[in-house]
Parts: structure tokens; sequence; C-alpha cells
């Protein structure tokens, strides 16, 4: 039998139910895993073995019973953003270091439902906040495939911890590109669903209209069936779109024959790294040896994108977290002379600067006077956004493009400059401005090994398209089961 | 586009209850300056008549039944807080 470690939801499943393998034992055998490598990635915050056993024998009892769904037993990641009940929730702050939360986040309860085991949360940036998952208050992630480098973020510790197969698949978050450009840095798949297709009751909100929880798995399939799982309406999310869940694994099974994929050029600029353009190329002709048709597109306020993105979002930011003041739950500073005061320590001592940072500019676009030059404008430019979407798929299906401008970088290249990191989101960005999903898939590496990755982009809940087109072009491609060994 | 000063950089502070040194004060306002700089290539952009989008999605007004479920028990929310007393939050005094 093929390592169990190497295998997919569904071939986990199949030997699940064929009594080849328990959910205990390959529970067991990824907790080895993580023990025997994770002191090199760093990618959990918290390995939650005790529950991860205890879910596994549950799981076991349903499959015993032949009452297995498609993730009983399956072990998962969890980015420290999603509220697990009991379990440290810490957004990698200081801020929540200690927080408990008294309940599941709906993806939890859903997960659960299934069977599904969780081995515990991943590193991320403070609050989702960055792009290298540097921002942690505890420590940085590595890059499976050179750990020297960053994962990418703020997803990182979900990321890494699927490409150096410490679990079967994770669960995300995904506001300017979080999900999106780890997956591509650590070369596994990724995708941001269309706003409102997941629930985002017990994701602890960074940007509430831009933030979406999502996958990150080894092949398109596993980001289907997890997707499946994860997605619906839940009236505990006014956001939530009330619309039943479509059969994406299906979507996978389908040709592209057919398929008309979009190429922005405002996607294939100066400044790209050579091989990254070249794979995504090859990548377009392997799409058009299947079926797929070319057609070159503009989504001519693309240029704009990072600029609207980072007044909304920390405006949104600055709104969503004032709610850290010490009082209700989390850190509250020791040493302070009234409330006011203890407001401020509190919050100086408990949060990071990059997240300062934000709150700062989120509140100076906020404040009075300057509303309407910078929030009230970068949504009206938001609507730019939108609509250069919605006329490019007049055109295609689907459209596709880098996801990140190069590969990834070096731990501490990009630190000290904010505005350097901000830049790196400039292809991921756009989509959740428009509020459409978009898939990360490897597709390549350059020279030093490092993964490529390619981002397919298509209409509000067009998912389905999105899978097809992305598996279509994973088997084209062929990369799968190249992993790094890190033993 | 606007450049931001130190005093104003106080007064965001203030506003977002933040703290800083002096020395943070002055690398925050360089960075925020500079980001700003930034963010005001918006302003090259003509946006006359162009509605804002506030939501990505076309949904408004989602109701649902309202129906009596069970809150969360006191215990377990107080829980989390840094100081509570009887199933309230303990706050410095303010009086």
């Amino acid at each position: 039998m093929k390592d169990v470690l190497d295998m997919g939801i569904s071939e986990l499943r199949n030997a699940m139910d064929e009594g080849k393998v328990s959910a205990q034992e390959l529970t067991t055998q990824y907790l080895d895993r993580i023990e025997a490598v994770d002191k090199k990635v760093r990618a959990y915050v918290t390995v939650t073995e005790e529950v991860a056993l205890s879910q596994a024998k549950a799981a076991d009892e349903m499959i015993k019973k032949g009452k297995a769904g498609p993730l009983t037993g399956i072990p998962l990641g969890i980015k420290d953003v999603i509220c697990t009940k009991g379990i440290p929730t810490t957004c990698s702050s200081r801020m929540l270091k200690d927080f408990r939360p008294p309940f599941n986040a709906t993806v939890m309860e859903r997960l659960a439902e299934q069977g599904a085991v969780m081995l515990g949360k991943l590193n991320m940036d403070e609050f989702a906040m960055g792009s290298s998952t540097e921002n942690s208050a505890f420590f940085e992630t590595r890059n499976p495939w050179d750990l020297d480098r960053i994962p990418g973020g703020s997803s990182g510790g979900s990321a890494a911890a699927v490409a150096a197969r410490m679990c079967v698949a994770s669960l995300g978050s995904d506001t300017g590109g979080s999900i999106r450009q780890p997956a591509s840095h650590c070369g596994v798949v990724g995708l941001k669903p269309t706003y409102g297709l997941v629930s985002r009751y017990g994701l602890v909100a960074f940007a509430s209209s831009l933030d979406q929880i999502g996958p990150l798995t080894r092949s398109v399939e596993d980001a289907a069936l997890l997707l499946e799982a994860v997605a619906g309406h839940d009236s505990r999310d006014s956001t939530s779109l009330p619309r039943p869940v479509p059969p994406f694994a299906k979507a996978c099974r389908q040709a592209m024959e057919g398929l008309r994929v979009g190429i922005p050029k405002e996607y294939f600029i100066d400044g790209v790294q050579e091989e990254v353009v070249g794979s995504i190329r090859q990548a377009l002709r392997v799409m058009q040896d299947m079926g797929a048709e070319l057609v070159d597109i503009s989504l001519p306020h693309t240029e704009y994108a990072i600029a609207t993105y980072y007044i909304i979002a920390t405006a949104e930011a600055s709104s969503n977290l004032s709610r850290y003041d010490g009082v209700k739950y989390g850190f509250r500073a020791k040493d302070y002379s009234n409330l006011m005061d203890m407001y401020k320590e509190t919050r100086a001592q408990g949060f990071g600067p990059e997240v300062k940072r934000r709150i700062m500019l989120g509140t100076y676009c906020l404040s009075a006077g300057y509303y309407d030059a910078f929030y009230k404008k970068a949504s009206q430019v938001r609507t730019l956004i939108v609509d250069d979407f919605k006329k490019a798929f007049k055109e295609c299906d689907v459209i596709a493009a880098p996801v990140a401008p190069t590969t990834a970088f070096k731990i501490g290249e990009k630190v000290n400059d904010p505005l350097k990191m901000y830049l790196s989101d400039i292809f991921t960005i756009p989509v959740n401005l428009a509020g459409i999903p978009g898939l990360s898939l490897p597709c390549g590496f350059d020279q030093n090994g490092l993964p490529i990755g390619l981002q397919l982009m298509a209409g509000h809940l067009q998912e389905e398209i999105l899978f097809t087109a992305a598996s279509n072009l994973e088997k084209g491609l062929g990369l799968n089961n190249r992993w790094p060994d890190l033993t | 586009m606007a450049h931001i000063t130190v005093e104003e950089v106080e007064h965001v502070a203030q506003l977002a209850r933040l703290r800083f040194s002096k020395d943070e004060l002055e690398e925050f306002t360089n960075q925020l300056d500079a980001i700003l700089r930034f963010v005001g290539k918006l302003e090259s952009l003509d946006t006359e008549g162009v509605e804002p989008t506030y939501r990505a999605i076309e949904i408004v007004n989602c109701f649902r039944e309202d129906v009596v479920k069970p809150s969360l028990p006191i215990e377990e929310v107080t829980a989390n807080a840094p100081e509570s007393e009887e199933g309230a939050f303990v706050v410095p005094r303010i009086i």
C-alpha cells in the first residue's frame, strides 16, 4: 500500500472504509509526522493531540457503522483565527494568547458533524495581517521547500503544514490573498471562495467585507471536498448566501473543452519574476492543448487595487479590533492608572507593530475630515474594480494570472518595509475587493526549486468552473506527488 | 495628498486608544506618510458619480425567524475575562 501520508481525501476514504487503515492509525501517523518535522517548519501554534485521538476514535465508530461522510477520520489543521471551543484560538497575537472561545465556528461544527479530525491550530500573521507569517507574535513559520524562506501569509502555517505533510488539508482565511499567496509559495492548492459562500461565524474578524474561509490542500479534488463540507448558508452570518452547495468534487471530473480562459494584460507586467511568467505561459499552452480557448482581456483598474484595499481593509480592521480593550476577553496590561490608561497600555502591549500600523491607518482614513477623501473614494474605486471583472467575464469564463509576482522571498527580506510587503499582494487583492472566487494551483518550480502558483479567477459563485479548469490543468501539468522531504 | 505630521499621528493614536514611545511615533509617522502617499494615487482617478461598493455581493436584509434560543452560559463567557465578579466584567473605577 502507498504511504498513507501521500494519500488524498478520497483515497483515504476508500482505505478507511475498506479497513486498510483506521482513523486512529492515520491520526497517530500524522501526529508522529508533526513531532518529527514541525521543529523545522514550525507551522503549529497548538497541537491538539488528545482532541485528535478522541475524534479519530469517534470517526472509527462512524466508519464501522457505515455512517462515514467524505471527511470522516480525515486529519486536518486549522488556522488559529477560527474559533475552536475550549481550545486556544490565539490569532498568533499576544492579545489572544490565552483565549479559549466558548463556542465553535460554524465551519468547525460542520467538520465535527462529518467526523473530521483536528490535529491542531496553525500559525499565521497576527490577526491575519501580513504576507509572510513573520508578523506572528510567537514565531516564524518556515517554507518547507527552503527553510530560510517565508511560507507566505497570512495563512503561512496552513500552507506549510499541508506541503510538509503535517495534515491532509487545512483551513485558512483570505482577506487580500492570505490563502492563495501562501498556497503558491508552498506549492499547494488554495481557494478563496465567493464572499458569502462559507460562513464567517467564529472567524475572528479582520476586514468583514473581504474575509472568507477556504481550503488549502494537496490536490484540486481535496479542495473541492473540503469546500463542500464547510460551505453553505448559516443564519448566524448575515452575509451568508442562502443557496444550496453545488457538487464541487463532481465539477473536478468535467472536461474543459471550449472553456474561454482570459489573460489580463495588467497581470503580466514588469517586475514579475521571469520564471513565474514563463511557467504560467507554459500552463496556458497546456490548457489550450486540452481544448481551452485563450482570450486577451483587460482589467484596467488593477493598478489601483492595493491602494483601495489598504484603505478599506484597514478602515474595517480599525473598527473590528476596537473590541480588544482588556475587558471582555484577552490580554489586559498589569499596570495602569485609570480606564483610559488601561485601554492604551493593553493595546500598546497586546498588539504587534503591523496590527498597530493598520489600526492607525484605518483610524486615520475614517477620522473627521478624511472619510470622503479616503474611505468613500476607495469604495468608489472598488466599484470600478468590480465592473472590470463584470466586463471581463462577458468575454471569458475564467481568468488566469500569476498569484504573486515572485516565488517565496527570504525571511527578513521585506519585514522592515511595510509598503514593499503590501506590494506583494498586487495580484490577489482584486479578487477580494470584487468578492469573486480565486484559486491558486502549483504550476512549476523556479531554478531554486521553489514552487510557482497560477491563479484562476471566476465570477460570483462560479467555483465549479474553477474546479473544472484547475483539475484539468493539474492533470495536464502532472506535478503531483512532489513534496519536500524534511527528514 | 496628505502629509502626516507627528502631532496628527499622536491624535490618531488617541482615537485608536494606542500609545507609542517617542521613537515609535517618529517611525510610525514616516511609515504612515509613505503609505498615505502611495494610497494617494487614487486621487488621480475620476470617480464623479460612481456609486461606492461596501459589500461585494448582492444581498440585502437577510432575515431569519426570531426564535428564542439558549445563549452562552455566563460562566463560560466571563471565564476569558481578565477580571470578573458575580457574572460581570470588572473594569477600573471610573467615577
